[in-house]
């Protein structure tokens, strides 16, 4: 990203995120009820952030298919169970943590040929919105596979991330800030994982093909990248992050089938950073994280509550409408 | 040898412009009706039409409402469960405020009701394309679900959150929802409306607003060269769309379940309804009941397939099991006719045209 991007990210979010407390400080001087201060300002906004995180991780694997096969991956909901499922049932089989890890990985690059095999070939050339329509096939299938292998009981995957809350910045805040040590780890598993991807993208071999793949389809066959294979190699990269996902989100919430749902709290999180863009991901899952947090908070009561439900996809239309390819996505050019 | 047209001579534009030019066709359309009229209620039990029928033509509705955004104007939509909603309990609302105002008016005042909501979820269309406006048009899906379930001034303040359709009769003493309605007079009232309804749809995409909306879904830039406005041809594809697509929602809650509370229009709901089209056909009427027929009765057949059989397996197992065939056989079906089983419709009959000959 050019320097001037981020020395304006920099300089604006912190701005935007003082002009919101300023906001909610003035409401809460006009109305008694309207609760505010400023540390728990910031607790909500950094337990906002780091659900944010969250939503990044299963972002992100739509970003990678998305760029590489302009398929828009709506399964991608369904990898995070079946992987989750899959690796709480190799640890109840016995399997040390690490082991399953890379079982699951293996089963999910062995998904990944067989998605290619069986779905992507016969259907190259077809419209997107075929495409997109037997991704949801796929979604269905993966929900009843995985369930009726490992069975549709809540589970309970644990790899012994602690989960104690803890206090942060004791001296900055007055009494710290109340963070959950289990989102902390995530977050910092997310930084690992965007670090990894961004080395693997940059630097290795089948990284520059992916990336030329990205870029142009048929410049990149054309120059002998042979496309079939990056497909694989890719939805492979996308099933282990959804791996990854999966034992976050399993480990949070438990390994269940609403799971497959978070999928669709990763859409917003997708148009608003822009289809095409990790980074776009990354800042998308944040904003979508932290803005759906402080408004459940501070404006959920005065509406009804529950507005968690269509605060992120109101929040995505708004953007939409004055940047239509999302924050980082590539600019839209049309031609007749 | 019977399905030819061979010395049919048309002397009209109106001859030639119809909708079913060939003298077979015509026939045959007319036995259908016939059969669909007289024999089926007659024929099929309570239970047929109920379950099988009764749904089928609800979701014929709706298929043919969003085939005519996504199909004809290619603005793919992920809300219709949301629409359905907004149906559904402006129905609920209008009968109930004004008990007097006969059903088919509240059906179709619901349905007005609704195509504005469409048309003000549907200005972001003007702007984003594609599947932006997709992921976009499930805000409008959240956003209305989430209004219908909280505010129960919606439901009347029914505790339950639940509403139930109030005693109505088309005439007389023919009662069409509440629990005098029989199925026989549900049944033959849906498939008045609904014929109606898709010979209305069907002209309409053959008219000045149809093929403006084909050309916007062609390529809009080029259709706006043209002297195509994207922004009318848009904003109507989606007001009619949901026009079509609340009444099959107040269809749905009236006389399909009875009562029906808001979180039945989740987002399930929305992908059954595009599955519908996308099986039936894309941009096709006929694809439209093809569809929805294909999607309701499926289930039925999944679930009593395996009885039938006479395996044993635990209804737990059954409906993981009903998920990953209903996965394959959607991606089977893209993979074999991307463009669905109206498109085999029309193989089928080029090739009865040259029966018994292969050329």
């Amino acid at each position: 990203m050019p320097i001037r991007t981020i020395s304006i990210w920099m300089t604006g979010v912190p701005l935007a995120i003082a002009a919101i407390g300023f906001f909610f400080s003035f409401l809460a001087s006009l109305s008694p009820s309207f609760y505010f201060t400023w540390p728990y300002f910031l607790e909500v906004l950094s337990a906002g952030l780091l659900q944010g995180v969250m939503y990044s991780l299963v972002a992100l694997g739509f970003v990678l298919i998305f760029k590489a096969s302009s398929v828009f991956n709506f399964a991608q909901g369904s990898m995070v169970l079946f992987a989750a499922l899959t690796m709480v049932g190799l640890i109840e089989m016995g399997l040390h943590w690490t082991l399953a890890f890379v079982v699951t990985a293996a089963v999910m690059v062995l998904l990944a040929i067989v998605i290619e095999r069986v779905v992507l070939r016969p259907m190259v050339n077809q419209p997107h919105i075929i495409m997109f329509m037997a991704t949801i096939g796929i979604f269905y299938f993966l929900d009843g596979f995985g369930q009726t292998i490992w069975g549709s009981n809540v589970k309970v995957l644990d790899i012994g991330i602690p989960k104690d809350p803890i206090f942060v910045l004791t001296g900055l805040v007055e009494g710290g800030m109340l963070v959950n040590s289990f989102d902390l780890v995530a977050a910092i598993v997310g930084a690992v994982l965007v670090a990894v991807l961004a080395v693997f993208f940059q630097y290795t071999r089948i990284g520059r093909a992916l990336r030329a793949v990205a870029d142009d389809h048929q410049a990149a066959q054309s120059v002998g990248i042979p496309l079939k294979t990056i497909w694989v190699v890719v939805w492979s990269v996308a099933g282990i992050v959804a791996l990854v996902a999966g034992i976050m989100w399993g480990g949070k919430a438990g390994v269940q089938f609403t799971l497959a749902l978070i999928a669709l709290k990763a859409l917003p999180v997708l148009i608003l950073g822009g289809f095409t863009s990790i980074p776009g991901a990354i800042v998308g899952g944040l904003i979508i994280g932290a803005g759906e947090q402080v408004a459940e908070v501070f404006l959920g009561s005065l509406v009804g509550g529950a507005i968690q439900d269509w605060f992120a996809y109101m929040l995505a239309l708004v953007v939409l409408l004055f940047r239509p390819q999302g924050l980082f996505g590539e600019k839209i050019i049309e031609r007749v | 040898m019977i399905y030819r047209e061979a010395g049919q001579f048309k002397s009209s534009y109106g001859a030639d412009q119809a909708i079913f030019p060939i003298l077979q066709d015509r026939i045959a359309v007319a036995i259908m009706l016939a059969i669909a009229v007289v024999v089926i209620p007659l024929v099929a039990g309570p239970y047929w039409l109920e379950t099988i029928l009764v749904p089928f033509l609800v979701f014929s509705m709706a298929a043919i409402g969003l085939n005519l955004l996504t199909g004809y104007c290619g603005q793919l939509s992920l809300g219709t469960g949301g629409f359905m909603a907004c149906g559904a309990f402006f129905a609920y609302k209008l009968s109930t405020a004004f008990p007097e105002l006969h059903i088919v008016l509240v059906f179709l005042l619901s349905g007005l009701g609704t195509a504005f909501v469409g048309i003000l979820f549907g200005i972001p269309s003007l702007r984003i394309k594609g599947f932006y406006l997709a992921v976009a048009t499930l805000a409008a899906q959240f956003f209305l679900v989430w209004m219908f379930n909280k505010f129960p001034w919606w439901n009347n303040y029914s505790p339950s959150g639940v509403i139930s359709a109030p005693p109505r009769a088309v005439f007389g003493d023919f009662y069409l929802t509440g629990t005098q309605a029989t199925p026989e007079i549900k049944y033959l009232f849906l498939l008045a409306f609904v014929s109606v309804m898709a010979l209305l749809a069907k002209n309409l995409t053959r008219s000045r607003i149809g093929r403006s909306w084909m050309a916007i879904r062609d390529m809009d830039i080029a259709a706006e060269i043209i002297g195509i406005r994207p922004l009318f041809a848009k904003l109507s594809a989606f007001a009619i769309s949901s026009f079509y697509i609340g009444i099959s929602g107040a269809l749905w809650a009236f006389v399909y379940t009875g009562s029906v509370e808001a979180l039945a229009f989740d987002i399930n709901r929305s992908f059954q309804v595009l599955f519908m089209i996308i099986v039936g056909g894309l941009g096709s009427i006929l694809g439209s009941f093809l569809g929805a027929a294909f999607i309701v009765l499926m289930p039925i057949f999944l679930s009593n397939a395996p009885a039938a059989l006479g395996l044993h397996i635990s209804v737990e197992l059954v409906s993981h099991m009903e998920f990953m065939i209903f996965g394959a056989l959607i991606i089977f079906f893209l993979i074999v006719e991307p463009s669905g089983l109206a498109r085999l419709w029309q193989i089928g009959k080029e090739k009865l045209r040259l029966w018994p000959f292969p050329y």
